[in-house]
């Protein structure tokens, strides 16, 4: 097993009546990308902001690199890159400025021409001069990332990072989370809302809802390569329906349109039902697999509710 | 750590549009008090002398580079508290409202640090006001009007000052002045940190030092005890330097509440500083 970089214990935040926080554990190793999932007011952010010591918690212990952070919380955050929610700069300054002004009180106060090169490495070389006013929200981004990046920080944190950015900016910034694990052996932990760009990218993940852990691990396990989720367009649905019944039985039919029919099935009997549908003279135009994580996410969610 | 938190807030303010608001208007108030006092100070100097002219002789020019500086002081020390508000009063709270302290929190420097950062810029800030002031007022106001002995009338009577026996007082005085602004600019950086938009340190800020001054006006009783200690009460203790005799006591007291007030400010600005939770 590789070395734990954050280990979170109990953790426990109350703001006036209201528990944001309940009792959240987790942990992250070296190497990992690893998913923190919940829906809305499930306490991701105020977990995550725990985590950097913007928000103090009530109870429960958080270690990163295995030192507690409420006691050496500098030595922490000069290796740690994060951004929360959106990046905020000064936007009266200009992006070099901005970038000048966050590395002096990073621990390690980058160059001029380690800045220029970060800026460079996001995709924004020539708006060095520019001021933030101007950016885009996209381009914002990429100098938050700059930001994050400019002390080599061993561990990213980026609460929801793709947030408001167009297609090509999502997988810039999936590649880039990519390169930055695989290059250069960063941990991240990444919080999203994009679960299929969090099933691309996370190989651990926590859910959280209500402010408390639903479950954590490995998402090849936790998403079994097995059980599949498959939307088949085909013609004569009603037919097909009332054929599958009778004869796959064990096959559990979900949902079912005009067009389509959405089947929970293990992999293995995918050849199977596709040869006996054609066999039977039902045309079938596709067969897609539905994004494993997102029925996962909403199975949790359900499961947490009932209890 | 602290120094270079310094800097960046130096940056910040330089590069700010509102931080020259304050310059542009002493310029402007120094230059309106100059040009009615080059136009009709005669008449006013004559209007204040004449009910002494019974007993006392003036010679020589009474309106001076040194009377006007001591008048331009006067009339403008009341409201560079606002233009001194301005810009500190936003150095914490104008951060939470854009977002940017959360981004400066998530790095290694303490939270000690960062606020003792923005005290300092916010001092320095403070002391450019008051030496552009002292520029214009003694400086520019010598090059205009000459130099010469200082009449001063205070409660007491008309004290009249020697032309060699001047600078040092001014020197004293600004330095006065500057601790009592230092009070205000601690007080708006202090409300900075309790309030999460721009506009609301400077508002109460001035509120507080408009109800100080009400209260140190009024001749009520009960405000008779707390009255030496409001901090609006020694804002006009730089007059204290163009007595005779100098009031030594009277200007230390002066500058021990006026320091008080400030360990106490940022006291409390740090304990609650530290405490707080970021959720914008």
């Amino acid at each position: 097993m590789s070395d734990k970089i954050i280990e979170v214990q109990q953790l426990a935040k109350r703001f006036g009546s209201f528990e944001a926080v309940k009792d959240v554990n987790f942990t992250v190793y070296k190497g990992d990308v690893f998913g923190f999932l919940g829906p809305n007011g499930a306490g991701k952010s105020t977990s995550i902001r725990c985590l950097l010591s913007l928000i103090k918690p009530d109870r429960g212990e958080i270690k990163i690199y295995g030192q507690t952070l409420a006691a050496n919380r500098s030595h922490i955050l000069a290796r740690t890159g994060s951004i929360i929610e959106k990046p905020d700069f000064y936007k009266y300054l200009s992006a070099y400025q901005n970038l000048a002004i966050f590395s002096r009180i990073s621990g390690a106060t980058a160059s001029a021409k380690e800045i220029y090169q970060m800026l460079d490495f996001v995709g924004l070389a020539g708006r060095e001069k520019d001021k933030v006013a101007g950016f885009s929200h996209g381009m914002k981004q990429r100098l938050g990332i700059a930001q994050t990046l400019l002390h080599k920080p061993d561990l990213i944190i980026l609460d929801e990072p793709t947030t408001g950015l167009d297609p090509q900016g999502i997988i810039d910034i999936r590649n880039l989370i990519l390169r930055l694990r695989d290059e250069q052996g960063k941990t991240v932990v990444l919080s999203s809302h994009l679960l299929a760009e969090m099933e691309l990218i996370a190989n651990r993940m926590v859910i959280i809802n209500k402010g408390k852990t639903v479950v954590e691990g490995e998402v090849s396990k936790l998403l079994s390569s097995d059980d599949l989720v498959v939307q088949l367009e085909i013609d004569k649905v009603e037919a097909a329906k009332n054929y599958l019944k009778n004869h796959l039985p064990q096959l559990e039919i979900i949902d079912s349109t005009a067009t389509h029919l959405e089947l929970a099935i293990t992999k293995s009997m995918l050849p199977e039902l596709n040869k006996l549908l054609v066999q039977q003279g039902f045309s079938i135009y596709a067969i897609e697999s539905k994004r494993k994580l997102e029925d996962y996410f909403i199975k949790m969610l359900k499961a947490d509710a009932v209890e | 750590m602290l120094w270079n938190s310094v800097y960046n807030e130096f940056i910040k303010i330089t590069a700010k549009p509102r931080s020259y608001l304050g310059l542009l208007a002493i310029t402007v108030l120094v230059g309106v008090i100059l040009f009615a006092l080059k136009v009709d100070g005669q008449s006013m100097i004559a209007f204040v002398t004449s009910s002494f002219e019974q007993t006392l002789s003036f010679q020589g020019t009474l309106l001076n580079g040194n009377l006007v500086a001591f008048i331009v002081l006067q009339m403008l020390i009341i409201h560079i508290p606002l233009l001194v508000a301005l810009v500190t009063g936003d150095l914490v709270s104008g951060e939470a409202a854009s977002g940017t302290i959360r981004m400066l929190l998530t790095k290694p420097i303490s939270r000690t640090q960062l606020l003792l950062s923005k005290f300092i810029a916010g001092a320095v800030y403070t002391l450019c006001l008051i030496i552009w002031l002292g520029i214009l007022a003694v400086i520019v106001g010598k090059v205009l009007f000459g130099t010469g002995d200082l009449m001063v009338l205070n409660s007491d009577g008309l004290v009249i000052l020697q032309e060699q026996d001047v600078n040092w007082r001014y020197a004293g005085g600004f330095a006065v002045a500057f601790l009592a602004l230092l009070t205000v600019s601690t007080l708006s950086i202090c409300l900075s940190c309790f309030s999460n938009n721009s506009i609301g340190p400077i508002v109460v800020t001035m509120a507080i030092i408009i109800l100080f001054t009400i209260i140190g006006t009024l001749d009520v009783k009960l405000f008779d005890a707390i009255r030496p200690y409001l901090f609006t009460t020694h804002m006009a203790s730089w007059r204290s330097f163009f007595e005779e005799p100098l009031p030594l006591k009277e200007i230390i007291k002066s500058l021990i509440i006026l320091l008080v007030h400030q360990v106490i400010l940022i006291g409390l600005s740090l304990y609650h500083f530290n405490k707080k939770d970021i959720t914008t």
